[in-house]
């Protein structure tokens, strides 16, 4: 394979050929196509693993030298493994250990160990497998005995020869393909699991004790020490990693004496408490998820040269040859053939920001000057892509010199690009945190069986939020353990239950509180730290929202995790899960797993399109912006219940290590035949695909998939819905879809890039963002860049202008006061039944739309032949002016709209008032009415006039 | 009052040597005299009782009551118009009624042998004329009244107190036409835990949200507070959401802090009440600078 791109590269006239035979054409025979060049012949996906890993090979000198921040996929210690409930902590906290390889590593790929997912420690052949390139990969095998084989098994990353339905790859045979060149889901360094890295750099801290053992290529047997990873090497006899450091970045920098390095990280420590928000490249290398080897730190030595190193178009070399590799990886990465996009555009920001130190080899990404074009050219030609990325990632590539000296036009589109990108990456979403209101419907007395049953759910609901408020106070602090301190409380709460029978009170109470905390989108992140009143009142909800952001960037300046990062319970998720953990009753989990499914298949079935969307022509915009929001909710909502329902339903099979293959045999065989699966995924996947609903489904499948044990996989029943997802995967053709859509199936790409058809654009930015945040990784890298190669002229982005607290001004007050109001409308309802919440909103959306309907009928057509009089008046006589046509024309809409939102709103408080006063309960209080009425006639006259402020202009100047 | 820590413990020190009676009360308000008589009294009565509590064992003891017994025997035949009872009491640093039930205990098994119920003695003390000896009926009733921490009076005056200003509470809502449940509604629907009142529509004091109000005529110290949030103003946020305390005697206004947690002290009616508002047209200036 070599020899043919090789060959190819040498010959660069054919490369075309090459290109479109590799990619194009295997659209129609996708399942073996081979290549017969050189008289060799190569499936397919043997060429994309081979081009991804020669990519990455090539360029692992540049990349040793530090981009600010490495793919930062890494394991973390091993040592952890004492029990699930650690094991589980672990991979709450995002680390992760030999262990947590567990479901999610497992879907794809068994653990395997590099110290960094550094795209340049890859083995690219066979003769180096043995040799004195070290795959910690191996290693691990070793280690874990048996399984491994299955790692092999699993993990190909065949691109078409397998059908979905047949499962994991069993059939293949491994002989065919040196494994460090296939493209190996099992192989970390290709495809970091999702899981890998650390969420908080403060939980791994600890772990990355710096050890000042010197670093010296006459000791590599001491190479575990010296490194800063935490990578357990326990099999000594593997090659030290040395070795690779060896290869590339150690010839730079002498082995540095210890005495230096300890200087050395002095003064980083000191830079780094003196400048938190602006750390450098090197810094972001002591990153827990940036680990450096020692090699590279003796880099940092010298970083600050090789920043001055300013790349350069005309120092190119290899031109043809790298525009045809450009153009071989972006065909793969449109057509799918990657496994993951984002990885790969990770890789390509990552050369982009590469420092290299000059060199001679014929190397064709060694130089930075080479991995710069090669990156930009890749960025130039998946700008559709890139042009999704969030504002502030487009803004740091716009603004990155770099693009800029290579490649204007490509800035100019980027920053074109900015105006239109609408994700945002710190949503400002209400941390008002509600209990679950009691309901005498489903509450009081005459629920329970008996007296005791509901004087004992009295007390346990208060011993439910004790915990809860605890855990916000203390899960922060150091040694806080959570089944130490509330395991007792929670177990002799789970007794209390079980002896009178109230299981599933609890059940419905535990998920009430779960959602309501929850759902939004990482809207409980800081749990415990709710925004000081005073500071709220001073700045408004905008200027803290900014505070935060700003804290957010002091705290973690780079917290670079990688664009695969591992499943994880954020904020409050983190206390049910462990809630669950320690409760460890049967019959909670049975009844949370009944409830759970109940819900998550009542949402799949929910209408994407509400009734009054589906009768098209009626108002464009205003509905599908609820549409859209509806969206957007119910599908939060499925991806967290799917997620717990997961948890609960794979807990029980969750070990510690991967099982040896004979117990994976075993209880395939004994799970296959006994347990029924909780949920028939590949019913519910057809289902939907089949009435193209993937959008909806899929995201929340995959949060249920993540959550799989070892074995899960190999079931016959997750093999089958695995492979129909990565079927689904293939059709995806970003490219190939129309704008609107774009959204819609970059979200299926992202949550693990899966796509079918839809052709209603549900998705916003802001959603792909929530369910994906992982996206933001790009803007850290490529921040960590700017900061680290702006610092000496000051730094570009990090400039802070400081606000003076006392300009607070009375919009500001204005804007609290209707903050303030919104939750009092909120919390209005949270004391009503239910039902009343829905009678309002249907209530306005009814009457907001009629409201729009009737303008259009009346008014708006009345306008029109108004407004046509004038044009026809304008144009018959002779010397008509076009400003004063405009003109008159602005006037007739100015007042028109004004009209238009008096009396849409007038029509709004009539029909509401009845309409309401008709569907309450006759019984209900006074008060209660006049306010559900004010409340209604609100939202639907914010419904009606924010349509017709929308539309009569456009829509006037449109039809005129 | 909202008291600070330091003020609050300035008048904790000032109650260490003092006697529940109505002239210890006199020196508590001559030495602080900026601060409300029932706060001052209210602080005294809690420290009191946390006194009474820390030393009413070896009150109880059997040989430590009959020697109290039989010393108010003697003395009550010697002088059967003195206030026996109540000298005994102050002489040992008891309260006065608490020593009165002591010694009517003690009485009672000596009338009724051991099986006398502590119903027929709550109603004596409450009822001293029921008592079938004259001498110790005069010396409970001089117990009960000159005890201002313990006894059926002080029992039925903080009662009184309670309800007293419940109505208040109820009148000021009703003032601000703020329509709410009260308690005995509450039951009637089968709630298993009631605050004092749940507002039918929720209002903001001060900026936070307040769905149910709780009126609480004493004052808040650490330990009355601390017991109350576990008791009763956590269930109720548990069921109800946030909410308000009113501390109608004042309270360390270093509790307050769970403010953005959901529980509000106050010690008055509060002023800044925002309601839901609704005029419809709110909106119209803004989209009219829209357009």
């Amino acid at each position: 394979m070599a020899a043919i791109l090789d060959l190819h590269l040498r010959k660069v006239s054919s490369a075309a050929h090459l290109s479109s035979k590799c990619c194009s054409s295997g659209q129609q025979e996708r399942d073996s196509l081979p290549f017969t060049e050189c008289g060799v012949t190569v499936q397919k996906h043997q060429f994309v693993s081979f081009l991804l890993n020669f990519l990455r090979e090539q360029s692992s000198p540049a990349l040793a030298h530090g981009t600010p921040a490495k793919t930062p996929n890494r394991p973390r210690p091993a040592a952890q493994t004492g029990g699930l409930s650690e094991r589980r902590a672990c991979r709450s906290a995002g680390s992760a250990t030999t262990s947590r390889s567990s479901s999610r590593v497992q879907l794809f790929s068994p653990p395997s160990f590099s110290t960094t997912w550094n795209p340049a420690s890859r083995p690219s052949g066979s003769d180096r497998r043995h040799g004195q390139r070290p795959s910690p990969f191996q290693s691990q095998k070793r280690r874990g005995g048996r399984g491994s084989q299955h790692s092999d098994e699993m993990g190909f990353w065949d691109t078409g020869s397998k059908k979905p339905g047949r499962g994991g790859g069993h059939s293949r045979s491994r002989e065919q393909l040196s494994p460090p060149s296939t493209l190996n889901f099992n192989n970390l360094e290709d495809f970091p699991p999702v899981g890998s890295s650390p969420i908080s750099p403060l939980i791994s801290k600890p772990s990355r004790r710096i050890n000042p053992t010197p670093v010296s290529a006459e000791r590599p047997r001491s190479k575990p020490k010296t490194c800063f990873t935490s990578t357990p090497f326990t099999k000594l006899s593997s090659p030290p990693m040395g070795a690779e450091v060896l290869d590339g970045s150690m010839r730079v920098g002498s082995p540095l004496s210890l005495q230096e390095e300890r200087e050395l990280l002095k003064r980083e420590k000191s830079k780094r408490a003196q400048q938190p928000a602006a750390s450098s490249p090197c810094l972001s290398s002591l990153e827990p998820c940036t680990p450096p080897k020692t090699g590279v730190l003796g880099g940092a030595k010298v970083t600050p040269e090789l920043q001055t190193l300013c790349p350069e178009r005309s120092k190119v070399t290899f031109t043809p040859e790298l525009d045809l590799l450009a153009e071989l990886y972006c065909a793969c990465i449109s057509e799918n053939l990657v496994p993951n996009i984002f990885l790969e555009l990770f890789f390509v920001m990552q050369l982009l920001t590469s420092m290299s130190p000059p060199s001679n080899d014929r190397c064709y990404l060694k130089q930075v000057h080479n991995c710069v074009y090669f990156a930009v050219t890749v960025l130039e030609n998946q700008f559709q892509l890139v042009a999704h990325l969030d504002k502030g990632a487009l803004r740091l590539l716009a603004e990155n010199e770099r693009v800029a000296s290579f490649s204007p036009a490509l800035r100019d589109l980027l920053i074109q690009a900015q105006g239109k990108s609408s994700a945002k990456l710190s949503p400002s979403v209400s941390t008002f945190i509600h209990s679950v209101p009691f309901q005498p419907d489903t509450d009081n007395r005459s629920n329970f069986g008996n007296d005791k049953a509901f004087h004992t759910f009295k007390k346990q609901r208060d011993v439910f939020y004790e915990a809860l408020r605890e855990w916000e106070d203390l899960h922060n602090e150091p040694g806080w353990n959570f089944d130490a301190s509330l395991g007792g409380r929670i177990r002799g709460m789970m007794n209390q239950l079980t002896s009178a029978g109230n299981h599933s009170h609890f059940a419905r109470l535990f998920l009430k509180q779960l959602v309501q905390m929850c759902k939004g989108p990482r809207m409980s992140g800081a749990p415990g730290e709710p925004p000081d009143a005073d500071l709220l009142e001073m700045l408004g909800a905008d200027g803290l929202g900014r505070l935060k952001r700003l804290e957010e960037r002091l705290i973690q300046p780079h917290g670079i995790v990688g664009p695969c990062p591992p499943p994880s319970f954020p904020g409050h998720q983190e206390f049910f899960r462990d809630f669950i953990q320690t409760a460890s009753c049967c019959q909670l989990n049975q009844h949370l797993q009944d409830s759970l499914c109940q819900q998550l298949l009542q949402l799949d079935e929910v209408s994407i399109l509400s009734p009054s969307a589906s009768i098209k022509e009626e108002d464009e915009d205003g509905d599908m912006e609820q549409q859209k929001q509806r969206f957007s909710s119910v599908l939060l909502l499925a991806r967290l219940l799917a997620k717990f329902l997961g948890f609960i339903s794979f807990l029980p099979y969750q070990t510690s290590e991967r099982p040896s293959r004979e117990i994976q045999e075993a209880s395939v065989a004994l799970r296959s035949k006994v347990s029924v699966p909780v949920l028939d995924v590949c019913a519910v996947l057809d289902n939907s695909v089949r009435r193209r609903r993937t959008i909806l489904t899929v995201p929340w499948l995959v949060e249920f998939l993540s959550m799989l044990d070892f074995v899960g996989p190999l079931l016959l029943c997750y093999r089958t819905a695995l492979g129909t997802l990565l079927l689904l995967y293939r059709r995806l053709q970003l490219r190939r879809c129309a704008d609107v859509c774009y959204l819609n199936k970059l979200l299926l790409v992202s949550v693990l890039g899966w796509l079918f058809h839809d052709c209603i654009p549900l998705v916003d930015q802001q959603l792909l963002y929530f369910c994906c945040p992982f996206l933001s990784e790009f803007r850290k890298l490529l921040a960590a860049f700017v900061s680290g190669s702006t610092a000496k002229s000051g730094g570009i982005i990090r400039k802070i202008t400081p606000t003076s607290a006392e300009l607070k001004d009375t919009p500001i007050a204005n804007r609290s006061q209707q903050k303030l109001q919104g939750e009092l409308e909120q919390a209005f309802f949270h004391n009503q039944p239910p039902s009343l919440r829905r009678t309002v909103e249907f209530v306005a959306e009814r009457v907001g739309s009629n409201s729009v309907k009737h303008m259009k009928a009346t008014l708006v057509s009345e306008l029109m032949d108004r407004g046509e009089k004038i044009l026809r008046d304008k144009l018959k006589s002779l010397n008509f002016n076009t400003s004063k046509l405009n003109e008159s024309i602005c006037a007739l809409l100015c007042d028109a709209g004004l009209e238009a939102l008096e009396r849409a709103t007038r029509f709004c408080d009539e029909k509401s008032l009845e309409a309401v006063r008709t569907l309450l309960p006759e019984e209900t209080s006074p008060t209660v009415l006049r306010t559900s009425e004010s409340i209604t006639k609100r939202l639907a006259a914010e419904k009606a006039c924010s349509w017709l402020s929308a539309n009569i202009t456009g829509k006037l100047i449109k039809d005129l | 009052m909202r008291l600070s820590r330091a003020e609050y413990k300035d008048i904790v020190r000032a109650t260490e040597q003092l006697r529940p009676t109505r002239q210890c009360m006199k020196i508590l308000k001559d030495r602080f005299p900026n601060h409300s008589q029932s706060t001052l009294l209210s602080i005294f009565s809690l420290e009191y009782q946390k006194r009474t509590k820390r030393t009413i064992s070896r009150h109880h003891a059997a040989d430590v009551v009959e020697s109290h017994y039989q010393r108010y025997l003697n003395e009550a035949k010697a002088r059967p118009a003195a206030p026996v009872l109540l000298e005994m009491a102050n002489e040992v640093d008891l309260s006065p009624a608490l020593m009165g039930r002591l010694i009517l205990d003690r009485f009672l098994q000596d009338v009724s042998g051991e099986m006398h119920s502590k119903a027929v003695l709550n109603s004596m003390l409450k009822e001293p004329s029921l008592i079938p000896d004259q001498v110790l009926a005069n010396n409970i009733y001089q117990c009960t009244i000159n005890d201002c921490c313990y006894g059926p009076l002080v029992d039925c005056i903080k009662h009184a107190i309670g309800q007293e200003h419940e109505v208040l509470l109820r009148d000021k809502l009703k003032e601000r036409n703020l329509s709410f449940l009260d308690e005995n509604k509450l039951r009637t629907m089968g709630y298993d835990k009631t605050p004092d009142i749940i507002l039918e529509v929720p209002i903001a004091v001060e900026g936070h949200i307040v769905h149910w109000i709780e009126s609480k005529a004493s004052f808040g110290d650490d330990y009355s507070h601390r017991t109350y949030l576990n008791e009763q103003f956590w269930s109720y946020w548990n069921r109800f959401g946030p909410g308000l305390v009113i501390y109608w005697y004042g309270f360390i206004g270093e509790l307050d802090c769970q403010r953005d947690r959901g529980i509000l002290l106050k010690d008055c009616f509060p002023t800044d009440i925002v309601t839901l508002c609704h005029t419809s047209h709110q909106q119209s200036p803004e989209k009219e600078d829209n357009d």
